[in-house]
């Protein structure tokens, strides 16, 4: 689905830390993942993990330490080229009331180029033919969340950065979630996910403190 | 279509959408106009005299309506972190907002100016200077308010302190707008049309790389 970026070969963090307001929040943060890795982060509130989500899709700035990705034997160490790798799940989902789920994935097949024809195909799949032309106003917080899943989907970017993905998602919707990422991980994408919740799937984790 | 189009086409489509800012900002413009004559009375020429800068004024006001909106509501739902990591550079983010923002209140004041200064005596053969001003002069409104509006992003109530970042900015505006409209009154050529050209296309120029700066300021914090 649409212009596919090359898959990384080695996502590479090391002696990683974050500054919040002065504040630290963690540091000496290290790990390296290979094409079909994920990474669980866990750890309390308030330990950094939305922080470490941030850094690692170029959107705030390392008090220390680096960040490389690896693609096609070339290193990538720029920050700002970083967001091309990124498809992001976040804390908010993105979702404007106004406009209706099938207009919000348009607007983002525009933006990103890639082909707007399997839209529909895409609703499909995350369950929400029925609502797809109706504003998103009238979106449960899950419904909402099945939209921003769809999204990530439309996006195929190869670093999946998942921020409490499974928040507000019924069964259903947990395992779409979990079929989704296994092919991401089957496809040679990278995932790193946060969340309190357990993930049935094999995992290598990192705990914050 | 490219990811500037298809940005500046949604953001249109929001801001024209029910509870959308466009119709908001037009409504105001004409309420603060029709309000001026019951102010300071009824006499025709007097109001004629100041209806140039009374249209400048209140355009100037409708438009710090939507400003404070203009990348919070994004800022605050998520939106502008996929944004930022969409192939649109902040460059492009900010221009393709400033732009939306002008085609949905700077153009319409615009093009509803004449009807209100109708209402205000202004003589007809000077409803060109006003309409051409207007049109040269909202775009430099739209641009230095998005810079504000992107610097204030990330405060609470910032829609609060963005009047007081934009309307000393908006001073030049609003003197060769209303200027130009007085000029033709009095028969004089005092090239104030032509500042506000040149005021403009700086502010437009230079507006979506200081917001861009701005923005990536804000969301790195």
């Amino acid at each position: 689905m649409g212009a596919h970026l090359p898959q990384i070969d080695l996502l590479d963090v090391t002696d990683l830390a974050c500054l919040r307001g002065g504040r630290s929040v963690f540091r000496s943060v290290s790990f390296r993942l290979c094409g079909g890795d994920v990474l669980i982060v866990e750890g309390p509130n308030g330990s950094g993990k939305t922080s470490l989500l941030r850094l690692l899709a170029g959107l705030l700035v390392p008090a220390a330490g680096t960040i490389s990705i690896s693609t096609e034997g070339t290193q990538i160490a720029d920050r700002e080229e970083h967001r091309a790798f990124t498809g992001w799940l976040g804390h908010h989902d993105g979702v404007k009331p106004q406009l209706t789920p099938r207009e919000t994935l348009q607007f983002f097949a525009q933006l990103h180029r890639t082909a707007a024809k399997d839209i529909s195909l895409l609703l499909e799949a995350v369950g929400l033919t029925g609502a797809a032309d109706f504003p998103c106003q009238y979106l449960s917080a899950g419904q909402k969340r099945r939209l921003a899943l769809a999204r990530l989907i439309l996006c195929s970017r190869p670093l999946w950065l998942l921020d409490e993905p499974l928040a507000s998602l019924d069964a259903s919707g947990k395992s779409l979630l979990l079929e989704f990422l296994r092919d991401h991980l089957a496809a040679g994408g990278i995932a790193v996910i946060a969340t309190h919740d357990p993930l049935d799937i094999g995992a290598a984790r990192l705990h914050l403190a | 279509m490219s990811a500037f189009a298809a940005l500046l086409a949604r953001d249109v489509r929001l801001a024209t959408r029910a509870g959308g800012s466009a119709m908001l900002a037009l409504a105001f413009f004409a309420t603060v106009v029709t309000l001026v004559p019951f102010g300071i009375g009824s006499e025709a020429r007097l109001l004629a005299r100041i209806a140039g800068g009374v249209l400048w004024v209140a355009a100037v006001l409708a438009n710090l309506l939507a400003l404070d909106r203009l990348f919070q509501a994004d800022y605050e739902d998520g939106s502008l972190d996929l944004l930022a990591l969409s192939p649109l550079s902040f460059e492009g983010i900010a221009a393709a907002k400033i732009t939306a923002h002008w085609l949905t209140t700077g153009l319409p004041l615009t093009i509803v100016s004449p009807v209100l200064a109708l209402l205000l005596n202004l003589p007809v053969d000077a409803y060109v200077a006003l309409v051409a001003s207007l049109l040269i002069g909202t775009p430099a409104v739209s641009a230095i308010g998005g810079v504000a509006a992107a610097l204030t992003l990330s405060i609470r109530r910032g829609g609060l302190l963005l009047p007081l970042l934009v309307l000393p900015l908006l001073t030049p505006v609003v003197i060769f707008g209303a200027g130009a409209v007085l000029a033709r009154l009095d028969g004089i050529e005092n090239g104030a049309i032509w500042l506000l050209a040149a005021f403009s296309v700086a502010a437009v120029l230079l507006a979506p790389f200081v917001a861009a700066a701005a923005l990536r300021l804000n969301l790195s914090e």
